[in-house]
């Protein structure tokens, strides 16, 4: 089976501005993979080239095999964008319907009600979007993206107006998408979010893939700390393997130990070390 | 075909949300309403009119055929104007509006959604113009007992008119920002409003320089020619001084007309529509 998303050499020129340089990204079957950068990095641009709301310069991008854009490759991707909107005079239960219709989706009722509870708007069914917040309207984006059971997920910034609870209902959404089998492309500035839900990351820097594995490959050792009598000693350089010898050198030296921890790089030094700072 | 007549209702709700519909309705009740008032005082003034004995003038002719050619010059503008802003932001209006990328996103393909915006503002714009001009039609002919030669074609045509602006407006939708289109499609109509009026003093002064810029204008903007050629047939048996007088303007006879101009405005609306597909399948969103 082809995998859900397979970008390769994928180029990207705004007259005299390169937003992608040859970019290959893939997602497989039911995975879910954050893409992060700082503004400008091609987030943005590469999710709207596999949508088809952007023509590439050079390279493809294909859909479960389709060419991004195609008729095929549309019926196999739900896409939230980053700046949306639907009309202010629709109830959700009206949004939701329109993209049934536009997919195909023989879902029904059943369908639009199950997507509303998904996002936790099943209160709002008969609400009207210019009555809504911009949470529960990026939740709405969110319901509006799972119609028709796609195969992958485009969200790009999802989370980007919600508070925290919004924040938990997307990411508890995710894991159970990710159960289910849908992969997604998840781009996001919300580093805790992505080491939380996906399976691979893969950092974008102008226009550039510098980065790209599961959150835990990426990081780095960064020592192990000892917790004893003495206090707290921090063993620059040594990583998991050194723990156990550790411990042992402090008991023979006749020190009590009431912890010890392996410390890693968190994916946010990571990234802040493959951008090298950059913000914009 | 499912998703064009879903877009279609698409557009038709938006049209109706935003009040278009109520604000074109009450400017158009205004309208005929005053026309009534106009054709009741015309009317009623005609009998005290009295040209001299040696000219041989059809007052209730031309009395009738003034009021029906001002009726559907104020048709042909709250027309246009209906169509301009039902389409004047499909497609980048709405792009940077938000509206549009979930829509393409879904697997319906651009020419779709851009020919269901066509068919619905047209479909709207076309009803609206018929509706208004048959009601002008009957104003004038209960009020003053005088009815146009022709009463099908000149309402075809005002629509046709109106639907070569729909056209056009939408292919400015796709290139242009949403103020700007508004502006462009109101400056050619303007355009070709005046290219016809220069047509009409280009006979009376029987120019060849400015009957010939006229006739370009005609067939380049042939929403002006249409509607000039259904002025022409409201009075086409109208002879003599009458005709003449009539032929004189503002809103007298054509000087392109005929299937020669109606072929052309089907074919210049699919050109404009092929350049518009062309372009939105080219957009970057």
């Amino acid at each position: 089976m082809p995998d859900a998303l397979a970008v390769r050499g994928l180029a990207k020129r705004y007259g005299s501005v390169h937003a992608l340089k040859g970019v290959d990204l893939q997602v497989g079957e039911g995975e879910l993979v954050g893409l992060l950068g700082p503004n400008g990095a091609g987030k943005s641009t590469l999710v709207k080239i596999a949508v088809g709301l952007v023509r590439p310069s050079g390279g493809e991008a294909r859909i479960a095999g389709a060419p991004a854009g195609s008729l095929a490759a549309r019926r196999a991707l739900g896409y939230l964008a980053e700046m949306f909107r639907f009309p202010g005079w629709y109830t959700a239960d009206e949004v939701l319907e329109l993209h049934q219709r536009l997919a195909g989706s023989r879902g029904g009722a059943a369908e639009r009600k199950r997507l509303l509870e998904l996002v936790a708007l099943a209160d709002a069914t008969d609400r009207r979007v210019d009555g809504m917040s911009k949470g529960m309207q990026q939740r709405l984006g969110v319901a509006q993206a799972l119609v028709g059971e796609p195969r992958l997920l485009l969200l790009d910034e999802p989370t980007s107006a919600l508070d925290p609870v919004g924040r938990r209902t997307v990411r508890m959404l995710l894991e159970e998408l990710r159960g289910r089998g849908v992969s997604v492309l998840l781009n996001s500035h919300l580093l805790s979010e992505i080491e939380l839900v996906c399976d691979r990351v893969a950092i974008l820097l102008g226009g550039e893939l510098v980065a790209a594995g599961s959150p835990h490959d990426l990081s780095r050792p960064r020592g192990v700390e000892l917790e004893t009598d003495e206090g707290v000693r921090r063993v620059e350089g040594a990583t998991r393997e050194d723990a156990p010898r550790l411990v042992a050198e402090a008991v023979a030296a006749g020190r009590k130990v009431y912890g010890v921890r392996v410390l890693t790089s968190t994916l946010e030094e990571v990234y802040l070390e493959a951008v090298g700072g950059e913000t914009s | 075909m499912t998703s064009v007549w879903v877009i279609v209702g698409y557009g038709f709700r938006e049209a109706v949300r935003r009040k278009m519909f109520a604000v074109v309705v009450v400017l158009t009740v205004f309208f005929l309403a005053l026309f009534w008032l106009a054709n009741h005082y015309v009317f009623r003034d005609l009998g005290s009119i009295q040209p001299p004995a040696d000219v041989n003038v059809d007052t209730r002719t031309f009395a009738g055929a003034f009021l029906t050619g001002l009726s559907m010059f104020a048709t042909l503008f709250l027309g246009v104007v209906l169509a301009v802003f039902l389409t004047l932001g499909a497609v980048s209006g709405d792009a940077e509006r938000g509206l549009l990328q979930p829509l393409v996103a879904r697997p319906i393909g651009r020419s779709t959604l851009l020919i269901a915006r066509f068919i619905g503002a047209g479909a709207v714009c076309t009803v609206y113009v018929l509706v208004v001009y048959f009601a002008a039609l009957l104003i004038t002919g209960l009020t003053g007992h005088w009815w146009p030669d022709r009463i099908l074609w000149p309402g075809v045509e005002l629509a046709g008119g109106v639907l070569v602006v729909t056209a056009l407006s939408l292919l400015g939708s796709v290139l242009l920002s949403a103020t700007a289109n508004g502006i462009a499609v109101f400056m050619l109509f303007g355009a070709g409003l005046v290219a016809g009026l220069l047509g009409s003093i280009g006979h009376a002064l029987n120019s060849h320089t400015i009957k010939h810029a006229s006739t370009i204008a005609s067939w380049a903007l042939p929403f002006e020619a249409l509607y000039q050629d259904g002025l022409r047939m409201i009075t086409e048996k109208a002879s003599g001084l009458t005709g003449f007088l009539l032929q004189l303007g503002p809103f007298g006879g054509a000087y392109v007309h005929g299937w020669g101009i109606r072929v052309w405005a089907v074919g210049y609306v699919v050109a404009v529509g092929a350049v518009a597909l062309a372009a939105f399948a080219r957009k970057n969103l």
